[in-house]
């Protein structure tokens, strides 16, 4: 565990850079944590970000891709590399675990 | 008469048949199990048939063989589950009442949701070796293979038995190397997962295993298409793979049957209780084995384990009493890792598999993440079990519940 700075609050994070505690998270905690991934967060992204809390429990890529708010396409393009990773960590929710 | 209604034939509803005609009273309790096919297919076998291991009858067998006096036996498909009224109803128009319903449909390849993937190449340079279909084509296929790119890709999370294609590149490993051809064969692993597994210690050593036979692993990888022109896949993100030949674990999804009942999430899979085993919504309706949603590998050892806790949860539930047993997601998996040898993981929904000794601590036989010959032959001796032992609802001498007991942290 460490200790990180955004938006002006200190924050625990885990060793991956997952917010330990997701009720500190906002909008601007996730705004400062984008721009260390190289994105700057749309509204686009935050309704991605909202679905995302919302459904924490049972996310998948698929999942994201039925929400009516992107497809799975849109989803990697909003956020590249692993847009189920990425985004978690942005929404301030736990690191996904694919179980299989 | 009171009803139980058990749908799914197969590895979980064939257990769950034995279990409860032992201990529930015929004068008291219907027992009644539909299934729309007639042949047993003992799954973990479909592995071995591309390499000639295992020959189509030794993975098949007549369900009724395993089914007790007793238990009403229907072939028929199951088109609609009416939660809300306790019914079921079958093609051809046939209502069945129950008072408790256990729901066994597993879960399939549904290759229709990649496109491409069921293009001209299909059977022809693509196969899947989840269907008995795919496994004997790729068989026929592979008697006369030249060599070039052979890649294994998985589509989609989860899927059943996730060790599976891991074993199917070591076994290829072995199989190109013993016909001579492996010095022209490239083996490629594409995976969605980050690593070669989920785990972190399952995942360091199988893919140090891995790099050791030779085998790139490309992980991130999230299918979106098969080019069959191109003879490429695509990822989302627009990454391609060539391949000579296709070899793939097609989208998994529970039946169709529950999502036309309403009762499934995105991929069909049955919300369910994963520490009783009860359906989330519905209270007389028990969920065994790949068709729910709980959070642990689809696995036959899992149905197996589950099946012990669900068995003692519905006769709680039948005499109006509290649950008591709680599954903890115990699963157990061999893995063939090729020339005669195996690996072994036992984990849980809190432990990740570690090393040690299975299931006598100290003791073994079976060597827990390592790479054996006794290993193999516990995956060997396991069909024997699965058609002798397990399918009959009988104990094994090993306990459903995941032991720490021999295991090393
Ligand atoms: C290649 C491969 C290798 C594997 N290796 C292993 C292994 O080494 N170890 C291990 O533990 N597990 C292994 N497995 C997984 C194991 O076989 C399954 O997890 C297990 O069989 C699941 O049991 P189940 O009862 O949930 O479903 P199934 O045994 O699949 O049974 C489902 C049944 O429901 C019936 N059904 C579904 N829908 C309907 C409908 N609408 N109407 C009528 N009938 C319907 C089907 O016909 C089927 O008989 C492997 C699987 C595969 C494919």
């Amino acid at each position: 565990m460490a200790q990180k700075t955004y938006a002006g609050k200190s924050l625990e994070v885990t060793d991956d850079g997952y917010l330990v505690d997701p009720s500190k998270w906002n909008e601007e905690i996730a705004k400062e944590m984008a721009k260390e991934e190289g994105i700057e967060l749309t509204d686009k992204h935050f309704a991605v970000l909202k679905f995302i809390r919302e459904n924490e429990a049972s996310l998948t890529i698929r999942k994201v891709g039925n929400s009516g708010i992107v497809d799975i396409k849109g989803f990697y393009a909003l956020f590249p590399g692993g847009p189920l990773k990425i985004s978690s960590k942005i929404a301030g929710i736990r690191k996904p675990t694919s179980c299989v | 008469m009171k009803k139980i209604l058990i749908l799914g034939a197969g590895t979980g509803g064939t257990i769950m048949a034995n279990k409860l005609r032992k201990e529930l009273s015929r004068d008291e309790w219907e027992i009644t199990l539909v299934d729309k096919h007639k042949t047993h297919y003992y799954q973990p076998g479909f592995l071995f048939i591309p390499f000639g291991i295992y020959k189509e009858q030794d993975v098949i067998k007549p369900k009724a063989d395993f089914i007790p006096s007793g238990v009403k036996l229907l072939f028929n498909e199951i088109e609609k589950i009416d939660p809300e009224n306790n019914k079921v109803f079958l093609e051809g128009g046939q209502i069945l009442q129950y008072d408790f319903l256990i729901i066994a449909t597993g879960t399939r390849t549904s290759p229709e949701d990649t496109p491409g993937l069921k293009g001209e190449l299909w059977y022809k340079e693509i196969f899947d070796f989840y269907t008995i279909e795919g496994a004997l084509a790729l068989k026929e296929f592979f008697e006369t293979w030249q060599g070039g790119r052979l890649v294994m890709n998985i589509a989609e999370l989860p899927f059943k038995c996730p060790v599976a294609p891991l074993e199917f590149v070591f076994l290829a490993d072995e199989f190109f190397t013993k016909v001579g051809i492996r010095d022209k064969v490239d083996i490629t692993y594409v995976t969605p997962l980050s690593g070669a597994f989920t785990k972190p210690r399952a995942t360091k050593m199988l893919g140090e295993l891995l790099q050791e036979k030779n085998i790139t692993v490309i992980p991130d990888f999230y299918l979106e298409s098969v080019d069959n022109k191109e003879k490429v896949i695509r990822s989302y993100d627009g990454k391609e793979i060539p391949f000579d030949v296709l070899t793939i674990v097609p989208v998994n999804k529970g039946d169709e049957l529950i999502a036309r009942s309403g009762m499934g999430d995105d991929l069909n899979y049955i919300p369910t209780d994963k520490n009783t085993l009860r359906s989330e919504k519905y209270e007389n309706v028990f969920v065994l084995g790949d068709a729910s949603n709980i959070p642990t590998s689809k696995a036959g050892s899992v149905v197996h384990f589950a099946s012990e806790v669900l068995f003692k949860n519905l006769m709680c539930a039948i005499k109006g009493r509290k649950m008591r047993a709680h599954f903890d997601g115990h699963a157990n998996c061999y893995i063939e890792t090729g020339f005669g040898k195996g690996s072994i993981i036992d984990f849980n929904y809190e432990t990740e598999p570690l090393a040690g000794n299975y299931p006598l601590p100290g003791i073994g036989p079976f060597g827990l993440l390592q790479n054996t010959k006794m290993n193999h032959y516990g995956k060997v001796l396991f069909r024997w079990i699965y058609w002798h032992i397990l399918l009959k609802g009988k104990e094994l001498p090993v306990e459903s519940e995941m032991s720490m007991a021999g295991k090393k942290k």
